[in-house]
C-alpha cells in the first residue's frame, strides 16, 4: 500500500500545521536553554531570534533574522515546531530560513524592514509564513501573498497588551460588518479594506478568517492571554514577556495554562499565584511614531 | 443520541467537534476528568502531543483517561492523539497514555517543509482517503494484538487494537468522516 500523488508545501498542510498550535501558546527564545524551558512549561512551539523585542527596543540598530548557527542549536534542543522571523520583504532571508528546515518564517515587523513597498511572495515557499495585522485588510492582503497564518501586530516588546487589544477588535467589528453586506457592498469593502475580493466575499459569507489567527505583541501575564482568547483568537503568542519576567519557567508554565482555562476565572486566578515581577511595562503615550513597530509593513 | 467527547485542552479540538457532528452525532469538549463518564466515545485531536501531555498531567486528566479507554471506552486518536495513546515513543520523555501496544516516532516524515498530503489506501475502505500528514509521526514497532489498516512506505500510520483506533494524518482537516464512523460504529 503506498499513497499516491503526494503533495508538499499545499494550502491544506501550510495551513494545517497553524490548526495544531490553536489554544497554545508560542515562546520567543534566544537560545537553548530557554527553548528548553519553554517545552517543558508546555509551549506548543517556539520562536528562533537574536534578541526579545523589549531588548531591540532597548538596544536599537538594524534588527535581522537569527544566526543559523542559534536557529540549529534550538533545532536540536525541543521537539515542538521552531519557527524563525525575517525581515519584511527580505526573501532571501525568508530563502535562509526555508533552507534550515525552520517549520514556520514570521515576516516580521519587529525586524527592521528591508523593503517599504513589497512584503515577500509566500506563495513561493513551501515552508509556511505568518504575519502581522492591525486590521482586516491588512490580515487579507498578507493571506492574498501566501500567508498561512496571522497575528495580531499589538505593540511587541512593550509588555503592554493595549494594542494587541485593539487589533483584535478591530478585525472583528471589520469582519462582523462585511457578513451583513450584499455583493454590491462587498466590492466597496474591497476597495476600502485594500484587500483582495475573493478573500473579501470569503469572509462576508464564513465571518471568520481563512487562516488560524493568534494574538501578539504585549502578552505578558496569564490574564492578558486568557482576555485575548475571551476575543477570539486562536493562540498567543508571548516575545518577552516570559524571558523578561523575574520567573520564567512559572511565568511560562502558567500563561501556558490559562490559555488552555481561558473560560475558567478560577483556574486563571490559581495559576497567577506568585508568579513575581511581570515584565517592566511600557505605556504606549511615551512611544514617539518611530518608536512604534506596528507601523512597519502595510 | 450517541455523545463524542473530543479531547480539548490544545490542538485542533474543533475541527473534530464539526466533523462529529456533521455525522449526527452529539459532540462534546472534554476538559475535565468528570465529563469522560457522559460520552460514549472519545478523540485525541491533533495538536503538540507535549503540550496536550503535559496539560493532562497537570489536570488530573491521565489516570481516568487510561482507566476510561481500559475499561473499554471506543477512542481515536489523530497524530498528537496516536502519539499519546502510544506506549512508548522513540526519543524523549514525555507523558502517555501506554493504552496501545505500540512504539511511535515522532516527526517521523521529517519537519513541515516534508508534511504532505495524498491518496492513502485503507483497510475496510472501498475508496482511498485523502489523508493529510503534518509532522506527523509513524508506528515503528507494533505488539502482536495490533491490526495495521494502512502504511506509508511500509511504516503503519493507521492502526488498531480492541476498542482503540489511531492516525498518523487528519481526517478532521479534509471533512471525510469515514474514519469518525469507524469510531462511531465502535460504540
Amino acid at each position: 500500500m503506498e499513497p499516491r500523488e503526494v503533495q508538499t508545501g499545499t494550502d491544506r498542510v501550510k495551513r494545517g500545521l497553524a490548526e495544531m498550535l490553536k489554544g497554545g501558546v508560542i515562546m520567543d527564545v534566544v537560545t537553548a536553554d530557554e527553548a528548553r524551558i519553554a517545552e517543558e512549561a508546555g509551549a506548543v512551539a517556539v520562536m528562533a531570534l537574536e534578541r526579545v523585542p523589549a531588548d531591540i527596543r532597548k538596544h536599537g540598530g538594524v534588527a535581522r533574522m537569527a544566526d543559523p548557527t542559534k536557529i540549529e542549536e534550538i533545532q536540536a534542543a525541543v521537539t515542538v515546531p521552531v519557527m524563525a522571523k525575517c525581515r519584511i520583504g527580505h526573501h532571501a532571508e525568508a530563502a535562509v530560513l526555508q533552507a534550515l528546515g525552520v517549520d514556520y518564517i514570521d515576516e516580521s515587523e519587529v525586524l527592521t524592514p528591508a523593503d517599504e513597498e513589497h512584503h515577500v511572495d509566500k506563495w513561493a515557499f513551501t515552508t509556511p509564513f505568518v504575519c502581522g495585522a492591525r486590521n482586516l485588510g491588512e490580515a487579507l492582503r498578507r493571506i492574498g501573498e501566501g500567508a498561512a497564518m496571522v497575528r495580531t501586530k499589538g505593540e511587541a516588546g512593550t509588555g503592554n497588551v493595549v494594542e494587541a487589544v485593539r487589533h483584535m477588535r478591530t478585525v472583528t467589528n471589520e469582519m462582523r460588518a462585511l457578513t451583513t453586506m450584499d455583493d454590491e457592498q462587498l466590492m466597496s469593502a474591497a476597495r476600502d479594506h485594500g484587500a483582495p475580493f475573493d478573500l473579501i466575499r470569503e469572509v462576508a459569507s464564513t465571518g471568520k478568517l481563512p487562516v488560524v489567527n493568534f494574538a501578539a505583541g504585549g502578552i505578558a501575564t496569564p490574564a492578558d492571554a486568557a482576555l485575548m482568547m475571551s476575543l477570539g483568537v486562536d493562540g498567543v503568542f508571548v516575545g518577552s514577556g516570559i524571558f523578561k519576567s523575574s520567573s520564567p519557567e512559572a511565568y511560562a508554565r502558567a500563561i501556558v495554562e490559562a490559555t488552555t482555562f481561558w473560560n475558567e476565572p478560577e483556574v486563571v486566578a490559581k495559576v497567577s499565584h506568585g508568579l513575581g515581577e511581570a515584565m517592566p511595562g511600557i505605556s504606549l503615550d511615551t512611544l514617539g511614531d518611530t518608536e512604534r513597530l506596528a507601523g512597519r509593513g502595510w | 443520541m450517541t455523545r463524542v467527547g473530543v479531547l480539548a485542552l490544545q490542538g485542533d479540538f474543533r475541527e473534530h467537534l464539526h466533523i462529529l457532528e456533521s455525522l449526527g452525532v452529539g459532540a462534546v469538549a472534554v476538559k475535565k476528568p468528570e465529563q469522560l463518564g457522559e460520552v460514549d466515545a472519545l478523540v485525541i485531536p491533533g495538536g503538540e502531543s507535549t503540550t496536550i501531555g503535559k496539560m493532562a498531567t497537570r489536570f488530573g486528566l491521565i489516570e481516568p483517561l487510561r482507566q476510561s479507554i481500559e475499561s473499554g471506552l471506543p477512542t481515536y486518536g489523530t497524530c498528537a492523539g496516536m502519539i499519546l495513546l502510544a506506549g512508548a515513543v522513540t526519543d524523549g520523555d514525555q507523558p502517555l497514555l501506554g493504552a496501545l501496544d505500540v512504539v511511535v516516532r515522532r516527526n517521523a516524515f521529517g519537519r513541515q517543509n516534508e508534511s504532505f498530503e495524498a491518496d492513502l489506501d485503507i483497510d475496510g475502505l472501498d475508496e482511498p482517503f485523502h489523508a493529510v500528514f503534518i509532522r506527523a509521526p509513524w508506528v515503528e514497532k507494533v505488539g502482536s494484538e495490533i491490526e495495521v489498516l494502512a502504511e506509508v512506505d511500509d511504516h503503519p500510520v493507521m492502526v488498531r487494537q480492541d476498542n482503540i483506533l489511531a492516525t498518523s494524518f487528519h481526517p478532521e482537516l479534509t471533512g471525510d468522516g469515514r474514519i469518525h464512523d469507524m469510531l462511531i460504529e465502535m460504540v
